[in-house]
């Protein structure tokens, strides 16, 4: 299973995880896991999702997702996850 | 499953941290392309280059999209050029057709270097050898991207003396023939001891022949990532700081090893090796010296300096090996002058001299990197400074390298801007006593003792 980490962070605002969520069912994607945390006073929010059935091509969601987070106001970025697996699991 | 603080960590890293992979390097063996022929040992080399190389910087756009961490270079290496061209070659000029052909690929392939212009004349030199040493100012001169490097000694064959005065006067011709842009050509050139055969860095990258046909090679970075977590155990002992490097090095040469692996499959070109190294941009926060600075030191070059940077290049090999299965190259930190902020800094303020950097050398992956020395320098001096450093190698059983810029109608003091990754640098001062006679003996400095292992 292809597994990809969604992260946003930015000032907190009414409807971010609404508007991500929207994006993602749109695009055929299934949400496995939401966490969120404040760091540093920025609002930090973590979502792990399955990719394997996406409508989109991998590179489409990364363009897709960072122009939604300049309309909100947040920074969200799209990542596969073993760049975070392999940097902190042996 | 990852958390959140660890996500968190990792772009923290990439984005204010300036970790990033610095260079995809494929290597590509140019064996099969030797020809008698001029023009078609040309077709050749450009066939076999952009064959292989047709996907490789789109692929490396794609890996930086989708895992979200920055690849800065994607470059090409060859096999040693003076091996394959020495049937088609019999003058330094025909040399030069065959570096511009590898231009040709590389602006055409998109790469922003192709390094394998080079000669391994450890012990003695072939008339192809000598054909391209005499061709590289002009080569370099006339040509953007290629990048050359000549291997004058190993621990194994002692020292080509002969090679050695011969790069001292290449270097001045190349100087003299780039003087235009402040002798940029120099920036591309370096003399190796102990050259290794899968380096990924610029510019002594070049494809041995002890290499498979093609090979992907990677080169992480990541200083500001180590300096950061130092800032973490200020005022700690040793073992605290050690112990966080090694760390640090682990999570840097993890993400080197994940970008090599999925390169490697997309291309399908089997994964060579990662290289370890901490290099250093001129971008602030991206500085080797700066780490050295977080360990204690009041600036780079001061009493302690060599201590410091040899528990840094170890830490890092130690934490690196862990995280790679193959790791090779450099595999250190380097200390390039121009190309790392901390550095310069240190230069100007008079802290750090050129005989404070050789001994840095003898600790560190690399040698005297990125250096600009007052454009009258003497060929005979310049040997002479290959000679020390190419010594500490031999001796010491280690790679060393030298890449001196006497910029052309620049002296002591006065500042240099190469450009992009390249940076800038104020004109150090040389030792300005003779050495011609020395230089002048001629042959070989033989192999030390510890070289005799059969």
């Amino acid at each position: 299973m292809k597994k990809t980490i969604i992260t946003v962070v930015g000032k907190d605002t009414v409807g971010i995880i609404a508007k991500v969520c929207t994006y993602l069912a749109e695009s055929q994607i299934n949400v496995e896991d939401i966490s969120q945390t404040i760091v540093q006073g920025y609002f930090n929010m973590m979502m792990i999702v399955d990719t394997e059935g996406a409508s989109k091509p991998f590179s489409e969601m990364v363009t897709d997702l960072d122009t939604l987070g300049d309309a909100i106001g947040v920074r969200i970025r799209c990542q596969r996850e073993d760049i975070f697996t392999k940097m902190h699991r042996i | 499953m990852v958390n959140i603080h660890e996500v968190h960590e990792t772009n923290m890293m990439i984005e204010q941290e300036k970790l990033d992979v610095r260079t995809i390097t494929l290597g590509i063996s140019l064996l099969d392309c030797c020809n008698s022929d001029l023009t078609t040992l040309n077709q050749n080399i450009y066939e076999k280059i952009t064959r292989l190389a047709k996907n490789l910087v789109s692929t490396g756009r794609e890996i930086e999209l989708e895992y979200g961490i920055p690849i800065v270079n994607t470059r090409i290496s060859v096999t040693p050029i003076a091996l394959i061209a020495g049937q088609a070659c019999t003058s330094p000029a025909d040399f030069v057709s065959v570096a511009k052909t590898l231009d040709k690929a590389a602006c055409d392939m998109g790469v922003n270097f192709l390094g394998g212009y080079s000669a391994i004349v450890s012990k003695g030199m072939t008339p192809a050898d000598e054909n391209l040493i005499r061709s590289i100012p002009m080569a370099l001169s006339s040509t953007e991207r290629v990048c050359s490097s000549v291997n004058i000694g190993s621990t194994k064959t002692g020292i080509n003396m002969d090679a050695v005065k011969l790069m001292g006067t290449i270097i001045r011709e190349t100087a003299e023939a780039t003087k235009d842009t402040n002798s940029l050509g120099c920036a591309k050139l370096v003399v190796f001891c102990n050259a290794p055969d899968d380096n990924p860095f610029m510019a002594g990258a070049f494809h041995g022949v002890s290499e498979a046909d093609a090979v992907i090679n990677v080169g992480v970075s990541g200083p500001g990532v180590v300096k950061h977590a130092l800032e973490g155990v200020r005022g700690k002992d040793f073992e605290v700081l050690c112990e966080t490097v090694k760390k640090t090095a682990f999570k840097v040469t993890r993400a080197g090893q994940l970008v090599a692996q999925v390169a490697s499959e997309r291309l399908g070109i089997p994964f060579g090796i990662v290289d370890l190294s901490l290099a250093p941009t001129p971008a602030v926060g991206d500085s080797v010296a700066e780490i050295l600075e977080e360990m204690g030191l009041e600036s780079v070059g001061a009493p302690g300096t060599t201590a410091a940077l040899a528990l840094l290049n170890d830490q890092v090999k130690k934490g690196g090996v862990m995280a790679s299965s193959f790791v090779g190259g450099l595999s250190g930190a380097f200390i390039p002058v121009s190309e790392d902020q901390g550095m310069i800094d240190a230069v100007l303020r008079g802290a750090l001299t050129l005989e404070k950097l050789e001994a840095m050398t003898c600790v560190c992956s690399v040698g005297l990197d990125m250096i600009a020395i007052p454009g009258d320098t003497p060929a005979s001096t310049i040997s002479g400074i290959i000679a020390d450093e190419a010594a500490i190698g031999m001796i010491n059983q280690k790679t060393t390298a030298v890449r001196l810029i006497p910029v052309i109608g620049k002296s002591v003091g006065e500042m240099v801007e190469f450009g992009g990754l390249l940076g800038y640098a104020p004109v150090q001062q040389v030792n300005t006593f003779g050495c011609s006679d020395f230089i002048n003996r001629g042959g070989r400095i033989p192999p030390p003792i510890h070289s005799f292992r059969n």
